[in-house]
């Protein structure tokens, strides 16, 4: 179920902006109207818009004292009755994890920014990474799954972020906008539609009465409907392993219960999460697997590639997680070899050769992180495994 | 509030009685403050769709889980920046954080001070058993001196902090302090936390019979309440740097600060209408469903 | 007539001892009886002293007794049929043996 995003939070028009500010503009056009943020760069600036913006639209943002207040923060506005969001760089998204298990536990509707840079630790505050990815999958300790989109310029940050906001509110969890340093802070042109033509997705409330509504009990897409706090549901929400009435159930029946569903919700429902997008793959003798700004520079290497007569099919990872097991697996089966490009040292190509199952060669071409690649360096790898 | 049948116990509506009994030991003072709390409810006439208690993790932080209204039992040291947001967003609600002293002072220092500082309109009812309780009785910011736990198995050595004292100098605009044994004194505080605006702060001495004093040899729960009895002082308005306890000293209770300050909502309207004037859109209450 | 009863939720209590000691009137003792788990519920040994303040209630930190004040013509609500109601005593209660055991 749809409907036009309210056009308050709307900035209509033809703009020049950075990935940052276009992130937060998607956040108030799908809805946002609380954030909770602390200050790390190369992420500060979509909090600093969200303040300056957010008065004039009707909502809060609230600096915390740390990315630990700032990631449950956002939580407790949820079940307030808020869309909210938070926004970090690697280190603040470490200290994040704890409370993205606890929004995958709960089925807490929010979203999550994350700029990439480099790491491990405080390493390039400024500069570019994609290093983050497996982290996002796994950071947090138990069983869950997460949603994980990668925009590639400005306007994707627009366009994801709106979509990151509709698919929290569809599947009840966590989303994640993974963007890079470069996505952030590059400036380019960026399409703000009039609010008609902005499809959002509201929160399922539940239409039971109090008394007759089990908090966690799932409909038939595997996700419950929301209780409205502060209106005599008395529902109960916990980080325990807990029943459908959602109390604490700790017994091993209730744990597997619920955890699969909590995956299931996503897996089961992968085919309407999984975005991409794929030119020319059919009939060719390489795919060229990346997202992000990667994405940008291997776009490049591509169309050398082709000029210089190798048949180069593209694939950019939009959703990466659930990851598209299923897409690559037909890649496999349509190309004869597979260059996964990303900016770390082997992170999301580990998933294309799990998918793969050795069916062809995947060569990986990567990088540290702090500048991003060169074109020439993935044309090398696409004319050695081409011949 | 009705007359309730004669065969009811007055604190049953307060609670998920599908979960009753408890799993607090026999002679835990957290059972007797929820009692208290419920009776503060019932004076008050607080409007119970209207509440929410947000708890953090240990014994008392299960307090979340045994209230009959719209309760949060979230991460340990965490209850107050959720209960943050959950107000900020939804400003009608009267929002209760109830926890223990190593959630709300130890891992949750940081978000304390800074939830007083920012004198957030929240009601914190902070059980002080002295110990972390739930995971076996290991040393808490607030064990004193020469006691023996699970983590200083010769005895702690080091301080413990005062908590009124360190409340009221992050910003809070009431703090009180009572012992479990002060069952009629611990419900009229809570129930003038509840009509005042603000950061609202109450530590409630309790027993831990299971851990803090069968390992110091302090006898059970009933010992400890009539420790209690004899050794607390009543002291409304005492400097709060007097208030300190050690293992076996005089526990000074009472009201120590009732000021007033507006609270974090109204500082940031009053800027915002300073700055926007006519621009600045008021929510409410954040509806998301437009 | 006493001015107030107790009602006690057996099955509930720990056997504390808290309501017997913050009894003003002490009309409490701990039974000898036994509930499932184990413990010795309290018993209201000097009926005739109770006078339904409650603070009995205010101090139980299971909810397990709760005191009320009798109307004029009330029948003793004790006689409920529901989990809800006081144990039956055994033969030779007292005072005195009921602390020595429950402590």
């Amino acid at each position: 179920m749809k409907m036009h995003a309210d056009p308050a939070g709307v900035l209509t028009g033809s703009h020049f902006l950075d990935g940052d500010h276009a992130c937060c503009e998607g956040a108030l056009a799908g809805g946002a109207r609380f954030s909770a943020g602390y200050p790390i760069t190369p992420s500060t600036e979509v909090v600093e818009r969200f303040a300056a913006r957010v008065p004039t639209v009707g909502g809060t943002f609230i600096q915390m004292e740390d990315e630990l207040a700032a990631s449950i923060a956002i939580q407790g506005a949820v079940w307030g009755g808020a869309k909210a969001f938070t926004v970090t760089s690697g280190p603040g998204f470490s200290l994040m994890m704890e409370h993205i298990g606890l929004a995958a536990m709960t089925e807490t509707p929010c979203v999550f920014v994350d700029v990439q840079r480099g790491g491990p630790s405080t390493g390039l505050p400024t500069l570019p990474a994609q290093a983050d990815m497996m982290q996002v999958r796994w950071g947090s300790h138990g069983d869950y799954e997460v949603i994980a989109l990668c925009p590639n310029s400005p306007q994707e940050c627009f366009d994801l972020t709106v979509t990151a906001f509709n698919m929290a509110e569809q599947y009840r969890c966590p989303v994640f906008v993974m963007m890079d340093e470069v996505v952030g802070h590059m400036t380019e042109k960026v399409v703000i539609p009039p609010p008609e033509q902005i499809e959002v997705t509201p929160r399922r409330y539940t239409l039971l009465p109090p008394g007759e509504f089990n908090a966690y009990e799932p409909r038939e897409d595997l996700v419950p409907d929301m209780p409205r706090v502060g209106e005599g549901y008395n529902v109960h929400v916990t980080g325990l392993t807990h029943d459908e009435r959602g109390y604490p159930n700790m017994t091993p029946d209730v744990q597997d219960k619920l955890v699969r569903r909590l995956q299931d919700k996503i897996l089961k429902n992968s085919d309407k999460i999984v975005l991409f997008e794929e030119a020319q793959v059919e009939g060719s003798e390489v795919v060229v697997v990346s997202y992000g700004i990667t994405s940008r520079v291997a776009q490049r290497a591509i169309e050398m590639a082709r000029d210089q007569g190798v048949k180069v099919g593209k694939f950019r990872i939009i959703t990466a997680w659930p990851f598209p097991e299923k897409k690559i697996k037909e890649i496999a089966s349509k190309t004869k070899a597979i260059v996964v490009v990303e900016l770390n040292l082997g992170q999301m190509v580990r998933e294309v050769e799990r998918a793969v199952s050795g069916k062809v060669p995947v060569r990986f071409v990567g990088h540290a992180g702090g500048s991003v690649h060169k074109p020439e360096q993935i044309l090398k790898a696409i004319m050695e495994v081409a011949r | 509030m009705t007359t309730l049948p004669i065969h009811t116990n007055p604190t049953d509506p307060f609670l998920r009685m599908d979960r009753i009994p408890h799993i607090w030991c026999p002679g835990c003072g957290i059972g007797t403050s929820v009692n208290a709390f419920s009776r503060a409810l019932i004076d008050a006439k607080i409007d119970l769709k209207n509440l929410a208690i947000v708890s953090g993790i240990g014994c008392t932080g299960r307090v979340a889980g045994y209230v009959n209204q719209d309760s949060f039992h979230t991460t340990h040291g965490r209850a107050l920046p959720f209960a943050t947001g959950l107000k900020l967003a939804n400003p009608k609600l009267n929002v209760v954080v109830y926890s223990g002293d190593g959630d709300l002072f130890a891992i949750g220092g940081n978000h304390l001070i800074h939830a007083a500082r920012r004198n957030v309109d929240l009601k914190v009812i902070c059980i002080n058993n002295l110990i972390y309780a739930m995971t076996g009785g290991q040393t808490a910011p607030t064990t004193p001196g020469s006691v023996i736990t699970s983590t200083n198995p010769y005895g702690t050595f080091d301080s413990s902090f005062n908590l009124p004292y360190l409340v009221e100098a992050a910003g809070a605009v009431y703090v009180a302090r009572w012992t479990t044994f002060h069952v009629r004194q611990m419900a009229r505080a809570m129930q003038e936390m509840f009509s005042k605006k603000g950061f609202c702060f109450l530590e409630v001495l309790s027993p831990c019979p299971t851990l803090y004093q069968r390992r110091n040899k302090m006898g059970d729960g009933l010992d400890t309440m009539i420790f209690y009895k004899e050794h607390s002082k009543v002291r409304n308005g005492a400097p709060t740097s007097e208030v300190a306890l050690s293992k076996a000293g005089e526990i000074v209770v009472g009201k120590f600060v009732d000021r007033e300050r507006s609270d974090y909502r109204d500082l940031m309207h009053d800027k915002m209408v300073e700055s926007l004037g006519d621009r600045y859109v008021e929510s409410e209450v954040c509806e998301c469903e437009m | 007539m006493a001015k107030g009863s107790v009602q006690i939720v057996v099955e509930r209590c720990k056997a504390c001892g808290f309501c017997v000691e913050f009894c003003p009137s002490h009309a409490l003792a701990l039974s000898s009886a036994f509930n499932a788990k184990g413990y010795h519920p309290p018993n209201l040994v000097h009926p005739e002293k109770c006078s339904g303040c409650d603070l009995c209630g205010m101090y139980c930190p299971d909810f397990a007794i709760f005191g009320f004040k009798n109307e004029a013509e009330k029948p003793a609500a004790t006689a409920k049929a529901e989990p809800q109601t006081t144990a039956p005593l055994p033969a030779n209660n007292n005072e005195e043996a009921a602390n020595e055991d429950a402590r």
